[in-house]
């Protein structure tokens, strides 16, 4: 109980402190320079219409790498923790669960194919639209959720996961020396032409680079997924 | 009490960080332990991107609404909105791992409270 106590008034004084935080914020009325250099530049130098795409997989390219970096290893750990021993069966202790409804199993033979199809469309048109690599990603390791929800005993080849992931990966990293060599420096765009601005093929190597992301945070978080079935 | 919509958030994030912090400090179950984090990885994401806001900016993607031309004076800051992207990622990430420990855990010791990993204390 007494810890209870100590642990509030510990939170009580670092509410104090952030509320002065709170009170001394002014809301910002005109773009930083650094935003403004970006926002003004970024359409014309990389031709890519959001301009998030563009700090995201040009200016802050290497961050990127080092992000998907670190989701490739916090995904080995999670491979690492919850790998199986060879003497249990895959599949034993599921069954016995209840089987997944009509319903959920009807719903997934419907949606499946249509929630990988969004996540496709997503990655492709990162640098038009909000979205991209990661959330595109996201969206068909979501189906791949649903597919494990309908159906538990699902077969999952492993090795063309890691085979997608392992390649998008490599072709990441080629595509951004080939920026060293054509280009400006590591991970730059304007290896291929610019296209033109607002359309499909355009802001250069963005599309490309989002596709690997996409393809390679999907399969991620597909094998993060099938880890924890267990 | 006229109140910006980006204190707003930036309110509520930082309350949904004390929040985190509380449950992680007081709860017992590792489960809610894993939660108190993801709370305060959501409050630091709400905190960053108000920071980012301008008055009366519109998201930073060009379109027939916003030109090129005007661009500077009606989109919000893209920085803010790029490091959050790259902070949610790090964090299902950070997520994961800790799931997977709890997972761990429950299998050697068949409970989810902290007090059974009491000989790993010190």
């Amino acid at each position: 109980m007494i810890k209870r106590y100590f642990v509030l008034f510990i939170l009580l004084l670092l509410g104090m402190m952030l509320l002065q935080v709170v009170q001394s914020y002014h809301e910002h009325t005109r773009l930083g320079s650094l935003a403004t250099r970006y926002v003004g530049e970024g359409p014309k130098e990389l031709g890519a219409a959001n301009i998030v795409t563009a700090v995201v997989v040009t200016y802050r390219g290497l961050d990127t790498l080092g992000e998907v970096t670190v989701l490739f290893i916090s995904a080995a750990g999670v491979g690492l923790l919850l790998r199986r021993r060879k003497e249990e069966a895959p599949g034993e202790p599921s069954d016995l669960r209840t089987p997944a409804s009509e319903l959920v199993r009807t719903a997934m033979d419907l949606l499946f194919p249509m929630v990988l199809l969004l996540g496709i469309y997503i990655f492709i048109n990162g640098h038009l639209t909000p979205g991209g690599g990661f959330q595109g990603g996201a969206v068909m390791a979501s189906g791949v959720m649903l597919l494990f929800l309908a159906l538990p005993q699902a077969p999952v080849s492993h090795t063309l996961l890691s085979l997608t992931e392992s390649l998008s990966g490599f072709g990441y990293v080629l595509i951004g020396v080939l920026g060293v060599l054509l280009a400006g420096g590591f991970l730059d765009n304007r290896i291929m032409g610019l296209g033109r601005y607002g359309t499909l093929f355009s802001a250069g190597a963005i599309p490309l680079i989002y596709i690997l992301i996409g393809l390679k945070v999907g399969t991620e978080l597909s094998s993060v997924l099938e880890r924890f079935r267990r | 009490m006229y109140l910006p919509v980006s204190a707003i958030v930036l309110t509520s994030g930082l309350a949904l960080v004390l929040i985190g912090l509380w449950v992680m400090l007081i709860r017992k179950n590792l489960i809610r332990m894993i939660l108190g984090f993801s709370l305060i990885d959501t409050g630091t994401h709400m905190v960053i991107v108000s920071l980012g806001y301008v008055t009366g900016g519109t998201a930073p993607i060009l379109d027939q609404a916003v030109g090129t031309v005007d661009a500077v004076s009606k989109v919000v800051d893209p920085v803010p909105s790029a490091l959050v992207l790259t902070a949610i990622v790090i964090g299902l990430g950070v997520t994961a791992v800790m799931l997977s420990y709890a997972v761990r855990l429950y299998d050697q010791k068949k409970s989810l409270s902290i007090d059974d990993c009491a000989e790993s204390k010190w």
